[in-house]
């Protein structure tokens, strides 16, 4: 028994890294992917363009600006004279956002009345405009306060707040994504092995063939699983490492509580692969089946934007999302180094995900519907 | 001449067109993706954080730290939870139960009273740095407005500052539908048009029937033709159905004209389709062909193409990278389309991009056939 499934696995990692462009296609992308992603998904804003319109001419506008300068999150470029520049330059997507400041800023606030400072943002895309008000406020309400203590000395403000951001201390969401990417590319990796694996024997015609060898189901699936697992698993751990050493995200867990997690994460997407597999007679229905999970599941496993902002609903169906679960373990790992007894409840739905995907596939190796 | 060739293309239109039919999961590609996607992206993904759970510790609940803990309870942002000590809070704070925590220690109405300038502790769980960022601004928000209130009611005024007043053109109640679905119609324009082509060369090859189609007398040109016009057809059926969900559905309002959009669409349609039958020429192996179309496809477009991520925020090299990936053109062109109106500065340099990409990709597919028919 032993060694017919040895035979299968060698067939298995022949066909697959046997040609010279999928051996590539496999491994390479992954990594390069993981690099140019680790730094272009980011939702910390740097060097947004923006221009300023300063009808004051006195200390304080000037003091305003020097802080829009110095922040790292805009890169000033230039000056406006007039209302009517404003219009083209935000169409034109030459500037995210304009500060205008009012006539008569500084003279009002010396007389004790407000100063009006109004930002004009391009909203086409309202994640970013969202993300740049919100440095722009900031800034303002540093600017405020100190200015409201500074012109009432000896008082201090009647409470203090203080800010403090745990596992996370700088709020770099670069700490948030990489960690992500894991997830991501370790589901992409296995799916393609898995899924196009079959349906390209299916399409040859050689899993009939498979099929009528004495190999029992399970064996043919221990045979389909086991290079998904070895190339999910191997290419997530060369992942990890450029996370670790490449990028610089702190690693506070214990890898050993997250090996096992990741096992059962590859494990149920290899379920997930073969039932795909299962389903599509040619390759291009396999593509098919593969898209149609996973931009589902990228899209609904919390990677870019919170499970808690989504409808309820759409909340429901995240919990049949394997990438859901182990998104939360492998961020929940790194940054916050939680153990085992902390992620449990993300842990144990993820195994019946892939203990059920398995049986299914085993299933419909023989029971397949055309 | 003229005629035999068109009869030719039509000929082949014809055998792409039967295996089209036989094969449904092209018409899947082309009507049952995008409707997908766009009921994903329309109704599930949103940045705006609402009912955050946050556990208030309150130690000693007098007036003062009654007054500010109010304005937790009447936001939107925050569903917030009484936690009797910080232990408690911190441990549910570890249990990711709630988001972050507000701590009132209990000498805070005195030391308030005594105008000691008492703290109001916030931790906030910083794993999601921008949920968490977004976190500390409302809570900023919440304590400014009561510190205003707090001198009112003491017949004094905060002394005035900086008022800053928020204008978010194009998109002013700042609906994430109105930016995410013209974002995601570049998204499923990609996949669409890679994967109706990525296989169908490399399908001839593999099957031995591009050797069958080589001997006929049909032309390179004629041969790319009769491959590219079904599924432009598909492609942009796939579009028409996702305008009228963007309109109908999700009421997106289109600011500029619809004939700059379609002609825009058929564009980036070349410049997908191009790629598609670009990766199927080069690797003639269907196995390979999917991997390849799997990862250069929808990572790149829903990463690189400014659609959720902003451009101008990466790196100078991922820059440049960017400009690699089409739908970075296509998603400009789209937001502002629908949300702006028809600016020219706008459309015309990222279609020039697009034409300069389709008539790249196509040419080299032109290319790379015309040397194997050698």
């Amino acid at each position: 028994m032993g060694h017919r499934i040895l035979a299968l696995l060698i067939k298995e990692f022949l066909a697959l890294f046997r040609d010279k462009k999928s051996r590539m296609a496999v491994i390479v992308p992954p990594i390069l992917q993981l690099l140019i992603f680790g730094y272009a998904a980011t939702f910390d804003l740097e060097h947004a363009s923006l221009a300023i319109f300063n009808e004051d001419s006195g200390a304080i506008s000037r003091e305003l600006i020097g802080r829009f300068q110095g922040s790292v999150g805009f890169k000033l470029i230039g000056y406006l004279q007039s209302d009517a520049e404003i219009g083209p330059l935000i169409d034109s997507k030459e500037a995210l956002l304009v500060l205008h400041i009012a006539k008569q800023c500084s003279a009002n606030l010396a007389q004790g009345d407000g100063c009006p400072v109004q930002v004009i943002i391009d909203g086409r895309n309202s994640n970013t405009a969202m993300l740049a008000l919100n440095y722009v406020r900031s800034i303002v309400s540093d600017f405020n306060q100190e200015w409201v203590e500074q012109q009432a000395t000896g008082t201090k403000l009647p409470a203090q707040l203080t800010l403090r951001a745990w596992f996370n201390p700088n709020l770099e969401s670069r700490w948030f994504i990489v960690p992500g990417i894991i997830a991501l590319l370790a589901m992409i990796v296995t799916l393609v092995v898995t899924a196009l694996s079959v349906a390209r024997e299916r399409e040859a015609g050689t899993f009939d063939q498979l099929l009528v060898t004495p190999l029992r189901p399970w064996e043919v699936l221990i045979g389909k699983a086991m290079p998904g697992l070895i190339v999910g698993v191997g290419e997530a751990s060369l992942i990890i490492l450029f996370t670790v050493f490449w990028f610089r995200i702190p690693l506070v867990g214990q890898l050993t509580t997250l090996y096992p997690a990741l096992i059962i994460y590859v494990l149920a997407i290899i379920g997930i692969g073969l039932m795909i597999s299962s389903f599509s007679t040619t390759l291009q229905q396999a593509l098919l089946g593969a898209f149609l999970f996973i931009v589902p599941a990228v899209t609904l496993s919390g990677f870019s934007t919170p499970i808690a902002n989504m409808p309820p609903f759409m909340q429901m169906l995240t919990y049949l999302n394997p990438m859901r679960y182990f998104l939360t373990i492998v961020r929940r790992v790194f940054l916050e180094g939680a153990g085992l007894e902390y992620f449990w409840q993300d842990l144990w739905p993820m195994t019946i995900i892939a203990v059920v995907t398995l049986c299914m596939a085993t299933w419909l190796f023989r029971h397949r519907m055309y | 001449m003229k005629r035999s060739s068109l009869l030719r293309i039509k000929g082949m239109i014809r055998k792409e067109w039967l295996q089209v039919i036989r094969d449904p999961s092209s018409i899947a590609i082309a009507f049952f993706l995008p409707l997908l996607l766009l009921l994903i992206f329309g109704y599930g993904v949103s940045l705006d954080a609402k009912h955050v759970p946050l556990a208030l510790v309150i130690e000693h609940p007098g007036p003062q730290a009654s007054s500010f803990s109010g304005g937790f309870f009447q936001s939107p942002y925050f569903a917030p939870v009484v936690m009797p000590s910080i232990q408690e809070a911190e441990t549910a704070l570890r249990q990711s139960k709630v988001d972050g925590i507000v701590w009132l220690r209990e000498n805070f109405d005195r030391d308030y009273l005594q105008k000691m300038s008492p703290p109001i502790s916030v931790l906030v769980n910083g794993v999601d740095a921008n949920t968490a960022r977004l976190v500390e601004g409302y809570v900023q928000g919440i304590w400014f407005g009561w510190l205003e209130q707090e001198a009112e009611q003491a017949g004094k005024k905060l002394r005035s500052s900086v008022q800053l007043e928020q204008r978010i053109w194009f998109n002013p109640q700042v609906r994430s539908t109105d930016f995410l679905v013209p974002g995601v119609l570049a998204v499923i324009m990609t996949l669409i048009g890679a994967l109706l082509t990525a296989l169908v060369i490399a399908r001839e090859w593999e099957r031995g029937t591009m050797e069958a189609l080589l001997v006929t007398r049909i032309s390179v040109l004629e041969l790319l033709l009769g491959k590219l016009i079904p599924y432009f057809i598909l492609g942009m059926g796939g579009l028409a159905l996702s305008l009228v969900m963007a309109e109908f559905l999700f009421h997106v309002p289109l600011r500029g004209s619809l004939w700059l959009l379609l002609v825009t669409s058929a564009l980036f349609l070349l410049v997908a389709l191009g790629m598609g039958l670009f990766i199927s020429t080069i690797v003639r192996s269907q196995f390979v062909a999917a991997l390849v179309a799997l990862v250069s496809t929808f990572l790149p477009a829903f990463i690189l193409s400014g659609f959720i991520f902003d451009i101008q925020s990466m790196p100078l090299i991922i820059q440049g990278i960017t400009h690699l990936i089409a739908a970075r053109y296509y998603v400009s062109i789209l937001q502002t389309l629908f949300l702006v109106g028809d600016v020219w500065s706008v459309v015309l340099p990222n279609s020039a991009a697009l034409l300069i990409m389709a008539l790249f990709f196509l040419g080299l597919v032109y290319r790379k056939t015309r040397k194997n028919l050698e």
